[in-house]
C-alpha cells in the first residue's frame, strides 16, 4: 500500500515537468508579441517595451525563459502580471471560489445522480426510471449556456429566488445555481450510470442470497446493491473533479464569478505566461490528486483491489 | 463427523405417506399443482406445469432434471425469490401447514433464513465481493432475531463456519470471499443457509462448480450436518447419481412436469417415465460401471471397441508428445522486486498415440489446462518440448507453426464465450478456412454444409447466430469449427463439462463416432472421471502439475496405483451405488 502511494507520488514529478514544459512551449510559439500589444492602438514607445521585456525575461531564449519560471515556482516567487499584480496572489484569489464551486457541483451531481439512479434502477421500467431517462438524455444533450442563461432568467429574474450573478467573494447561496448548471450534465451522467449499475446488481447472485438470508429489502438494497454499484460511479466521479475545474470556465462566464476560467481567460487574451502555466499546472496537479484519493477510494469499496 | 445415513424408502408416489417412521407426522413442505409463469415479450411461457412435491420433517428429497426442465424455478418459488417476471399463476405451497403463495413481504422475509434456509448454485458469483465473509453470515443472524452483543454474534459466526467444516474459522471470518476458494465460499454459504437453525435447507445444486473430490467431502459434511440438526433437505441436482447418494426420495422433473417421483434407489434400479430411463442411461457417474453402453452404437462401433481391446495403446504412432514439459509464471509481489515462481506444470512427459484419446484428468489447479494450451501453442514452455510427429514445435519457423496449427484445433469449455456472439454461425465455422486461404468462397460454403451434417445439426443452422441455439447445439458448432480445417489432433478442453447429462452424452457419442470415422487423436482434458470412463483410451492423472499417474483407461479405473487417483475414484457421485447388481 505504501509501495503504491510512493510510486503515485513520485508519478507527480514527470507529470509536473511535462505539463509545464509543454504549457510553456505551446504559449511560448503563440503568435503575436503580448508586449506589443499592450499599448493598444498607440502602441509602446521601443524603450518601454524593452524594459518589459527584460523584467519578464521575454527577450530570453525558451529554455532560460523555462527556468527563470521553474526557478519562481521553487522560491515561491512568481513575479508580477503586467498589471503590477503578483501572480501567486491572482492564483491565490481564483483557486478557492473556483474551488468552492467545483466541490459544490460535486455534491450535488453525486448526491441527487445517485438517488434518481438508484431510485429508477429499481424500478426499472416504470413511468419513474422512463421519464428520468428521458430527461436526462435532455439534460446531456443542453449546452451549459442555455441552461445557465434559462436558468437565470427563471429562477434569478422572474422568480428572484437566487442572486443572478455571483460577482466577486460570492456567498454560498450565490454559487448555488452556477454550481447547479455546472453539476448538469455530470449529474445525468451518474445518474445514468448508477442506474445501469443498479439493474445489473439486483439480479446478481448474491443479492439473491442476501434476499434468501431474510433480509429486509431495505438492507438488501443498501448493503448488497448500491455499494457494489458505486464502484463504476466512483471511476467517474474522479475524472470528472477534473472536469468541472476546467469546465467551470463557460460557467464563471455566464455567472461573472472571478474564478480560475476568467482569470485563465484574461491571461490567455493578454499572453502572461507565467499566470497561464501556474494556473493549467495547479489543475493538473488537482486532476492528479483527485485521481489517487479516486483510486484509494476504489480500493476502500472494492476489497478485491489491493494495490502493490 | 458422522456422514453415514441410513437409506430409508421415502414415500412413493401413489402413498405420500409412507408407512413406518412417520405416520405420525405431517409434511414440512407440500407442494401442490403448482404451476409457474414468465411474461416474455412474446407471450407467457408456463415454466412449471403442475408440481407436486411433499417433503418431512427431516427427510431429504431431490428434485432431478436438466436445465430448463423448471427444478430451480420450483425451488425458488417456495421462497419467493422467482427471478424477472416469475409468478406463481396456481397451486398451492405449504409449510408446515401455512399456504405461501401470496404472503406479504414482510412476511416472507420473516421465513427466509429463520424456517427455510438456501444453499445457492454457484459459489463464486453467490457471495457478496465487498463484504467479509463473517460479516455476510452476521447478516444473517441479525436478520432472522439473533439476540446477543457483537462479540457474541463474531463467537457464533466463528462456531457456524467451523461448523460447516472451515478450519482456523475466526481468522477465516475476517477475510473476503476472493480470499476463499470456490470449496470454501461453498462452505461459507452452507453456514449462512444453516445460520438461523431452519427446518427446511434448499440446496440448489451445491457443488455442480466445484472439483469432485472437494464436492464430495462438502456434501458428505452437509450431510452429516443437516442430520445431526434434523434439517429437511431438498436438493436441486442435475446429476442423477449424485441424487440418488444424497436423497432419500426422488423427484425427476421435465419440461416443467414431475414424471416420476419415489424412493432414490427404486427409480434407479426401476425406471418407469421414458425420459428417467434416458437420464439413467446416460448418467456418466453411473455408465461408469457399465462404460461400453456410450460405444456400443451398432457394429461398426462395437469393432472399434474390440479393437482398442486388442491392440495395446502404444502400438499406433504417437501425433503428440511432450517432454519434461514445465511451465512456470511468474507473480508479482506486494513489493517491487518481490516476486514468485509458480510452477503450473512440472516437467511432465506424456504421448498421444495416432486415433486415440488421451485424458489429462485433475482438479482446478493442477495444471491441465496450461498443458493443453503449450500442446497449442496458446503458452511457451518455460523448458521442455512438445513434439508433433517427431517434430519439435519450438524449432518450427512461424510459417511452419502457422501451417502446424491446421493440424492442431480447440474446443473450448464454455460454448457461449467460444463463439463470436456477433457472427453468424456460418462465419464462426467459415473463419479458420478463410483465415488459412482454403478454397473459393463456395467450396467453403460447401464444407460448411459438410460439417453441420457431421455433428448432426440442420444446415440452416448457419445462417443462425450463437444466442438463438442451445448450449449443445453451440458446442457441436464449435467442434464443427474445429473439425473445418481437418485437423489430425483435437484438444478438448473440458469440452462437455459444461452440459446437461443428456446433452454430454450426445456430444460423447458425436466424438467417438468422429474419432472412429476421421482418425482423430484426442487431447482430452477433464476433472470429470465419470466421462474419462467413456471416452479415453489412456488417462495421465495430474496434481500439483505432475503427473502423479499415466495408464490406460481400464488399468487407472481397476486398479488405480496412487492414493489421489483413488480419492478421485471414490469422489465421483453415485461411485457408492451398486446399481443392477
Amino acid at each position: 500500500m505504501l509501495w503504491y502511494l510512493g510510486r503515485r507520488l513520485l508519478q507527480v514529478i514527470p507529470v509536473f515537468i511535462g505539463a509545464t514544459l509543454l504549457l510553456y512551449a505551446l504559449v511560448f510559439l503563440r503568435p503575436g508579441d503580448p508586449v506589443a500589444a499592450l499599448g493598444g492602438e498607440r502602441g509602446l514607445p521601443e524603450a518601454v517595451q524593452q524594459q518589459i521585456r527584460a523584467q519578464f525575461h521575454l527577450d530570453q531564449p525558451f529554455f532560460v525563459q523555462y527556468l527563470y519560471f521553474l526557478k519562481g515556482i521553487f522560491t515561491f516567487d512568481l513575479g508580477n502580471t503586467f498589471t503590477g499584480r503578483p501572480v501567486s496572489e491572482v492564483v491565490a484569489d481564483a483557486l478557492p471560489i473556483t474551488f468552492q464551486l467545483a466541490i459544490m457541483a460535486l455534491l450535488i451531481e453525486t448526491v441527487f445522480g445517485i438517488g434518481f439512479g438508484l431510485f429508477a434502477g429499481l424500478r426499472k421500467g416504470k413511468l419513474f426510471d422512463s421519464t428520468v431517462l428521458v430527461l436526462s438524455l435532455l439534460l446531456i444533450a443542453l449546452p451549459t449556456f442555455v441552461t445557465g442563461l434559462v436558468l437565470q432568467i427563471v429562477v434569478g429574474v422572474q422568480l428572484d429566488w437566487l442572486p443572478v450573478t455571483a460577482g466577486r467573494d460570492p456567498d454560498v447561496v450565490s454559487l448555488l445555481m452556477p454550481a447547479v448548471v455546472l453539476a448538469t450534465t455530470s449529474f445525468a451522467q451518474i445518474l445514468r450510470l448508477t442506474r445501469t449499475s443498479v439493474i445489473e446488481n439486483v439480479t446478481a447472485d448474491f443479492v439473491r442470497t442476501a434476499r434468501a438470508k431474510g433480509l429486509s429489502r431495505g438492507r438488501v438494497v443498501n448493503r448488497h446493491v448500491l455499494r457494489n454499484s458505486l464502484i463504476p460511479v466512483v471511476t467517474f466521479i474522479g475524472v470528472d473533479l477534473g472536469n468541472l475545474m476546467t469546465g467551470s470556465i463557460v460557467t464563471e462566464g455566464i455567472f461573472n464569478i472571478n474564478g480560475v476560467g476568467g482569470t485563465l481567460f484574461d491571461a490567455i487574451s493578454r499572453g502572461e505566461s507565467v499566470t497561464i502555466v501556474t494556473m493549467s499546472t495547479v489543475i493538473v496537479l488537482v486532476y492528479i490528486v483527485a485521481n489517487l484519493l479516486v483510486d484509494l477510494l476504489y480500493a476502500v469499496l472494492d476489497p478485491r483491489i489491493r494495490y502493490a | 463427523m458422522t456422514t453415514t445415513i441410513t437409506l430409508t424408502d421415502g414415500s412413493t408416489e401413489d402413498a405420500p405417506v409412507p408407512a413406518e417412521k412417520r405416520d405420525d407426522s405431517s409434511p414440512l413442505l407440500d407442494i401442490k399443482d403448482l404451476r409457474i409463469s414468465f411474461t416474455t415479450a412474446t407471450g407467457t411461457v408456463e415454466a412449471v406445469r403442475g408440481v407436486d412435491l411433499t417433503v418431512y420433517p427431516g427427510q431429504s428429497v431431490a428434485i432431478v432434471g436438466e436445465s430448463g426442465s423448471g427444478k430451480s424455478t420450483t425451488a425458488h418459488a417456495i421462497i419467493d425469490l422467482l427471478p424477472g417476471t416469475g409468478k406463481v399463476t396456481g397451486g398451492s405451497i405449504t409449510f408446515g401447514g401455512r399456504e405461501l403463495v401470496g404472503l406479504k413481504r414482510r412476511e416472507v422475509e420473516d421465513l427466509r433464513g429463520r424456517e427455510i434456509g438456501l444453499v445457492p448454485q454457484d459459489p463464486m458469483s453467490n457471495l457478496n465481493p465487498v463484504w467479509r465473509i463473517g460479516t455476510q453470515i452476521d447478516e444473517a443472524l441479525v436478520a432472522n432475531g439473533f439476540q446477543g452483543s457483537k462479540a457474541e454474534r463474531t463467537a457464533r459466526v466463528a462456531e457456524l463456519l467451523g461448523e460447516a467444516g472451515l478450519p482456523d474459522a475466526a481468522r477465516r471470518a475476517r477475510q473476503f470471499p476472493h480470499e476463499f476458494s470456490g470449496g470454501m465460499r461453498q462452505r461459507a454459504l452452507i453456514a449462512i443457509g444453516l445460520a438461523s437453525r431452519p427446518k427446511l435447507l434448499i440446496a440448489d445444486e451445491p457443488t455442480s462448480a466445484l472439483d469432485v473430490t472437494v464436492q464430495k467431502k462438502i456434501l458428505d459434511h452437509l450431510e452429516g450436518l443437516t442430520a445431526e440438526l434434523g434439517t429437511a433437505v431438498l436438493f436441486i441436482t442435475h446429476d442423477l447419481g449424485l441424487a440418488a447418494e444424497r436423497a432419500e426420495h426422488l423427484v425427476v422433473m421435465y419440461k416443467g412436469k414431475v414424471v416420476e417421483s419415489g424412493p432414490a434407489l427404486q427409480i434407479l434400479k426401476d425406471p418407469q417415465h421414458e425420459y428417467t430411463k434416458r437420464l439413467v442411461a446416460s448418467a456418466p457417474s453411473l455408465a461408469s460401471r457399465r462404460i461400453q453402453s456410450a460405444h456400443a452404437r451398432g457394429t461398426e462401433a462395437e469393432d472399434l471397441l474390440a479393437e482398442h481391446a486388442d491392440e495395446s495403446a502404444t502400438a499406433a504412432p504417437d501425433v503428440v508428445v511432450a517432454k519434461d514439459l514445465t511451465k512456470v509464471f511468474h507473480i508479482r509481489g506486494s513489493r517491487p522486486g518481490a516476486h514468485t515462481d509458480f510452477t503450473a506444470v512440472d516437467s511432465i512427459d506424456f504421448a498421444l498415440p495416432k486415433g486415440r484419446t488421451l485424458a489429462l484428468v485433475g482438479e482446478s489447479g493442477s495444471g491441465k489446462s496450461t498443458a493443453a494450451n503449450m500442446v497449442l501453442g496458446l503458452l511457451e514452455p518455460t523448458s521442455g518440448t512438445v513434439q508433433f510427429d517427431g517434430k519439435d514445435v519450438a524449432t518450427m519457423s512461424a510459417k511452419e507453426q502457422f501451417a502446424l496449427r491446421r493440424r492442431v484445433q480447440p474446443v473450448f469449455q464454455n460454448p457461449y464465450g467460444s463463439l463470436d456472439p456477433t457472427y453468424s454461425i456460418f462465419r464462426s465455422i467459415e473463419e479458420p478456412l478463410a483465415l488459412h486461404r482454403v478454397g473459393d468462397r463456395k467450396s467453403r460454403e460447401k464444407r460448411v454444409r459438410e460439417l453441420l451434417d457431421m455433428v448432426s445439426l440442420p444446415q440452416a443452422t448457419m445462417r443462425r447466430f450463437p444466442n438463438e441455439l442451445s448450449g449443445g447445439q453451440r458446442q457441436r458448432i464449435a467442434i464443427a469449427r474445429a473439425l473445418a480445417l481437418k485437423p489430425e489432433v483435437l484438444v478438448l478442453d473440458e469440452a462437455v463439462s459444461a452440459l446437461d447429462v443428456l446433452v454430454q452424452a450426445q456430444i460423447l457419442t458425436l466424438l467417438n463416432d468422429l474419432q472412429a470415422e476421421l482418425g482423430l487423436s484426442f487431447l482430452f482434458i477433464t476433472h470429470d472421471l465419470a466421462v474419462v470412463r467413456q471416452i479415453a483410451d489412456l488417462v495421465a492423472v495430474m496434481k500439483d502439475g505432475r503427473i502423479v499417474e499415466h495408464a490406460t483407461t481400464d488399468e487407472v479405473f481397476d486398479n488405480p496405483q496412487q492414493e489421489y487417483t483413488r480419492d478421485l475414484l471414490a469422489a465421483i457421485p453415485g461411485a457408492s451405488l451398486e446399481i443392477g447388481a
